[in-house]
């Protein structure tokens, strides 16, 4: 519903803004993505996120209020913006009169200067109070225009920003293509030439004008094409992303490789956790055990060192051992949780998870787990007499256990198994008066997430050559929750884009790795509130209509 | 569901056989420690007090646990963080400038209360705005969605405060008059034991008192018995909710300036773990009930500072107390499977869980 | 006739409250009969006895003959052969209507999980069938099309079928309805009447009801029994209960409106 604004509303909303952005500032986010600088001489990643709230809480207050005039809406904007800089100016006049760090550990120099432009304390404010207005008329500009000037204005500037953020990557892969010159034209160090960024900014303004104009005819042709066209189609389609994936390691170079193998062994922990939290429904906040119990049985089967048992097992043969295993301890410590619901589940998971580290830490089994010195000398996987050291050649060990996983999640969420599980998370007790045996199906549950997790584990431990209690804390566990729920709880593509969202971003700027966990925090709130469905949510099968079609077919 | 436990017949088994090995052992344990008897009377009185002293905390903490889920139904996973974010907080604000201008030893009394004020306030800020923005738009939702939230609340302040107030251990400043030990009935004990024991003792029973006594709390046990029924008499249920929230974060508040007076080191991962030993304690004690909580903190604490010497040092463990939390956690798991009501629960528990 | 159902001296107590009280009924096979009583008179206990959800703490349950169903689970009660639908709508309600049904089908379903991971013949036969059977069912209650709607986005009307059709789909002997014309217009009810007494006539199942709407239980019911505070208090047919005077008190004692139907029956 769209109403008038008040004075009040708009001071309120410029606050929670300006609160946002004082927040990210003194928590030393803001300073820290300040060293990426985006545009050579023009703006970091630092200005990117401060603009960010007052940008968003601008534009989302002049939606929903009714547009009377241009000039109006534009200055509630600028109001907006205005007077969210105010709790920051504030910030920069105490920072430069008290030392605020003994207090306020990250309210460094670096982040006075970013916030006063490296002025003094007035002009500085000055500045950022019209950097803030301006963003704020800006915020109202985009709900003014019309779609078809806006839509290409948003998709460019995020190109260039996305550019910009990932020029250190790209300068990596491009640095061996172009010639030194083309480089320096390029770039300015690690980061963008202004005239490079206009570039693509400009470019990808045209693009998406032309699509604009012209995408809609071409959609509706790719829509007209006969049954033959779309097999055709679809089928060329899968061929190329077959083909990418085969030889991704060598598009992406070593260190992209290393990164897609992170997100790879998180992906198979996903699809794990996935069958557990998002099929079954039964919240295990406990995963980390199992990849614990798969990296643990790998090391103490393989290792060299003093700890290997030295019975002749390689990885291939440890690997089914290490799955099992960790099957096992999945329907084992799944039994002591079966009557237990929701919360309770979790935080019994969650117990077992520290019950399981805490052990492995302690001297109990310091002999056979090594304690707080945990294993070492793991060797990597060996293929036909080539051990595979590169993470560009682990890529496809690892492409192997996330295939087979996927295959396996996709057939069980498709039978009786499945239904099953989705059965039980919708409500347990009509599901067991449906006559399934409840004990069974979660058990089925916890074995196959398990599974799953021990594979991850029985790989991490080979990629690694060596394993530490500390690395299976809760905060794995957190992790790989987080991603299925961002992805979309029960969708087994929401693994895959949760796993590159979560585990392949942090993992490209180092910024939001430090960061992580507050990120996590942050998205865990915002998803439930806003988008509990996720980013991919699972699409129930079309199964009335493809029966009838079938039969339709026949008939006809 | 009522016969829940009855659909379990051949793992009813294996249970028993769970639950008859742990017992087992401990007892072994317990005979070989004794017969053994490695430790002096004095270290056990020391261990004993000190878990006295643990459990005082945990059942301040197990408090809101209590409180909220008793009205909400849902673990509010981020109540360790309320229990961090005021201590913390007043750690760097006011203690250590205070302790630096000598202030704190010269009126201790007075420095100690404006510490405690501080902490409850910002720990109470911090709950009720959790409150505001991620638990009130939930309300009715399914049970999994502010649970996922309030794990997502607790890294979320966690890591907040850790960038804030740097990730370093920070030194909550030593106060000259509470040093050193008192004589009680014979035994040495600890001045800032002491301290913790007999607040705790106030602070639960004008809690108690309260929470049955008066107007306002009866209007919290009101909401926690049927929110819809409450709305029709009158109650304004939102505000009985931000008052649970309020009295638990006080309670956590309290907690954690003992703690600090106690451990004298503040850091931002210190609310995780006393959380969840805080959320075993209420569940021990039988969750929704006020004197469950005090009584499941008591035991708890006290199992866990004997437990490692008594149970497994007689078998045979190297470094029993390293598995410390391990005790712990098998203790929930335990009364999780077996009396999922608790010690002083109703079936409350049972029902809802 | 047969009898499918006869409970003896069944007996629920929670604490000290007693929520049924030595209820004994026979049901006969191939009947509409119906369990009334008002509120909170321990119906919904007494069928949740019935179904393995409570066990009953004294008595006996013989269903078809001389299975005893009493301290089963839920889902040993359903491979037994009686299926049921629950008052406040229960269904999977992120599921589509077409999986609710096959969820419904559990009990004759047999493939293990590891044939459908390698898709066996048999595997995917079974499912064929099971879909079609699902598709049956659909258009049996007359929610064709509807299938792949999820079960929430249903009109309230149409989730009430298609709880009956999944409880349909485990092809039970008994089939228990609790209050299913709860929530519905007096138009709606009448059609669900004629839904319920064509499923017996075509599916040739036994059906037994609870009911609070006098109308819908006058007109379908060949066999009443009536129960207050847990205890029969009348049975026979429905001419023979509307004459009772314990009923009749039962009813308008405890101030129920519905009471004053009594006389509006068939």
């Amino acid at each position: 519903m769209k109403k008038s604004i008040t004075t009040k509303e708009i001071i309120q909303k410029a606050l929670v803004a300006g609160v946002i952005a004082l927040s990210m500032s003194i928590i030393g986010f803001i300073a820290l993505l300040g060293e990426r600088e985006l545009v050579k001489g023009w703006f970091s990643l630092g200005h990117v996120f401060l603009i960010a709230a007052p940008l968003a809480i601008a534009y989302v207050t002049v939606e929903n209020m009714t547009h009377e005039n241009n000039a109006k809406t534009l200055g509630v904007g600028f109001a907006i913006g205005a007077i969210a800089s105010v709790p920051l100016i504030l910030l920069a006049y105490i920072a430069v009169a008290v030392d605020i760090r003994q207090f306020l550990s990250n309210v460094s120099p670096a982040l006075i200067e970013l916030l006063t432009f490296g002025k003094d304390a007035t002009t500085g404010s000055i500045y950022l109070l019209l950097l803030f207005g301006a963003t704020g008329v800006f915020a109202a500009l985009l709900n003014i225009l019309p779609a078809r000037v806006r839509h290409p204005l948003v998709i460019a500037l995020a190109w260039m920003i996305g550019v910009a953020t990932f020029s250190e990557i790209l300068l990596g892969r491009l640095r061996s293509l172009l010639s030194r010159d083309l480089i320096k034209t390029i770039f300015a160090g690690k980061t963008l030439n202004p005239a490079f960024a206009v570039g693509v900014f400009l470019v990808a303004l045209l693009i998406t004008i032309l699509w604009d104009a012209i995408g809609g005819s071409v959609k509706e042709k790719v829509a007209a094409f006969n049954p033959v066209q779309k097999k055709t189609m679809s089928a060329g389609k899968s061929l190329v992303v077959m083909v990418v994936i085969l030889f991704l390691p060598l598009i992406l170079g070593s260190y992209l490789s290393e990164v897609a193998n992170n997100v790879g062994l998180y992906i198979l922990m996903g699809l794990g956790l996935n069958i557990v939290v998002g099929f079954a429904g039964l919240l295990d906040l406990g995963y980390v055990a199992f990849f614990a119990i798969g990296a643990y049985v790998m090391g103490v089967l393989t290792s060299q060192g003093a700890l290997g048992l030295d019975a002749g097992f390689n990885f291939w043969t440890a690997l089914p051992i290490s799955v099992i295993v960790a099957t096992l301890f999945g329907i084992i410590l799944g039994i002591p949780v079966l009557g237990m619901r929701g919360d309770y589940l979790a935080i019994v998971t969650l117990g077992f998870g520290e019950i399981i580290r805490v052990i492995a830490v302690s001297d109990l089994f310091k002999e056979i787990f090594g304690g707080a010195q945990g294993i070492l000398q793991i060797p990597k996987p060996n293929f036909f007499g080539t051990e595979l050291v590169q993470p560009g050649q682990l890529y496809y060990v690892i492409l192997g256990g996330v295939l087979l996983a996927l295959f396996i999640a996709t057939r069980l969420r498709d039978s009786r198994l499945g239904r099953q599980w989705m059965a039980l998370r919708e409500d347990e007790d009509v599901a067991e008066a449906m006559g399934m045996n409840l004990v069974n199906t979660k058990l089925m549950a916890f074995a196959t997430g398990a599974a799953f997790s021990g594979l991850s584990g029985a790989i991490f431990a080979s990629k690694l050559t060596s394993i530490f209690p500390h690395s299976f804390n809760l905060i794995i566990s957190i992790n790989v929750l987080a991603l299925i729920i961002v992805g979309g709880v029960g969708s087994i593509p929401g693994v895959f884009i949760g796993s590159l969202i979560l585990v392949g971003l942090p993992e490209l700027l180092r910024e939001f790795a430090e960061y992580r966990m507050l990120i996590y925090g942050t998205l865990l709130i915002a998803m439930m509130l806003f988008k509990p469905e996720g980013f991919l949510p699972d699409q129930r099968r079309k199964r009335e209509l493809k029966a009838e079609a079938e039969l339709d077919g026949v008939e006809g | 569901m009522q016969e829940r436990i009855k659909q379990i017949d051949f793992l009813g088994l294996v249970l028993w056989i769970f639950r008859t090995a742990i017992i087992v052992s401990m007892l072994w344990g317990t005979i070989a420690t004794l017969m053994d008897n490695p430790y002096s009377a004095r270290a056990w009185t020391d261990t004993i007090v000190a878990g006295i002293a643990q459990g005082s905390l945990y059942a301040l903490i197990a408090i809101g646990y209590t409180l909220v889920y008793g009205v909400l139904f849902m673990i509010n996973f981020a109540h360790g963080e309320f229990f961090m974010s005021g201590i913390m907080t007043a750690t760097i604000f006011i203690a250590q400038p205070m302790s630096a201008s000598g202030y704190l030893d010269r009126h201790p009394v007075i420095g100690i209360t404006v510490i405690a004020v501080v902490t409850m306030l910002v720990s109470v800020g911090i709950a009720n705005l959790t409150e505001r923005i991620a638990y009130r738009p939930l309300r009715g939702a399914p049970r999994l969605v502010p649970l996922i939230t309030a794990i997502g609340a607790s890294f979320f302040w966690q890591y907040f405060f850790q960038g804030l107030y740097g990730s370093e251990v920070k030194a909550f400043p030593q106060i000259e008059v509470i040093v050193g030990k008192v004589n009680i009935a014979g035994i040495e004990i600890l001045k800032s034991q002491v301290i913790v024991i007999i607040v705790t003792i106030l602070m639960l029973a004008g809690l108690y008192f309260f929470v049955v006594k008066t107007k306002t709390g009866k209007s919290i046990r009101a909401a926690a018995e049927n929110k819809d029924v409450a709305r029709l008499m009158g109650i304004d249920v939102d505000r009985a909710i931000t008052l649970t929230f309020t009295l638990g974060a006080s309670m956590a508040g309290i907690a954690g300036v003992l703690y600090a007076l106690v451990f004298r080191q503040i850091h931002f991962f210190m609310g995780f773990f006393p959380g969840i030993k805080a959320f075993t304690a209420a569940v021990l004690g039988g969750i929704g009930s006020i004197p469950g909580a005090a009584l499941g903190g008591l035991f708890l604490g006290i199992f866990e500072s004997v437990g490692p010497g008594l149970f497994l040092e007689g078998l045979g463990v190297p470094s029993p107390h390293q598995l410390k939390d391990v005790i712990a956690f098998t203790m929930l798991v335990l009364v999780l499977i077996f009396r999922p009501q608790g010690i002083l629960g109703e079936a409350l528990a049972e029902e809802k869980a | 006739m047969g009898i499918i159902l006869s409970t003896r001296n069944v007996t629920k107590r929670f604490g000290g409250l007693i929520a049924v009280n030595s209820f004994e009924i026979d049901v006969k096979e191939n009947s509409i009969s119906s369990v009334i009583g008002p509120n909170g008179a321990g119906k919904t206990t007494f069928f949740n006895c019935i179904t393995g959800f409570y066990e009953p703490t004294e008595g006996e349950i013989i269903f078809d003959g001389d299975k005893h169903v009493e301290g089963l689970r839920p889902d040993q009660v359903t491979l037994k052969g009686i299926s049921r639908t629950y008052q406040n709508i229960r269904l999977f309600s992120s599921m589509t209507a077409i999986e609710n049904i096959l969820v419904g089908q559990h009990r004759h379903l047999k493939t293990h999980w590891v044939e459908a991971i390698y898709k066996s013949k048999r595997f995917v036969k079974e499912e064929e069938d099971a879909l079609q059977e699902a598709i049956r069912l659909l258009n049996f209650v007359g929610l064709k099309g509807l299938g792949d709607q999820l079960a929430r986005n249903l009109p309230y009307g149409a989730q009430r079928r298609l709880e009956i059709a999944r409880a349909l789909a485990s092809k039970p002997k008994l089939l228990l309805l609790d209050e299913p014309t709860a929530g519905m217009n007096p138009n709606e009810s009448l059609e669900l009447m004629h839904f319920i007494r064509k499923l017996r006539d075509e599916v040739g199942i036994t059906i037994l009801l609870i009911e609070h709407d006098m109308k819908v239980v006058m007109g379908i019911s060949e066999e009443i029994w009536v129960m207050d505070f847990g205890q029969k208090i009348a049975e026979g047919t429905p001419l023979e209960i509307q004459r009772n005077p314990r009923v009749i008190e039962a009813y308008l004692g405890s101030g129920a409106a519905s009471g004053l139907n009594l006389e509006q029956g068939e």
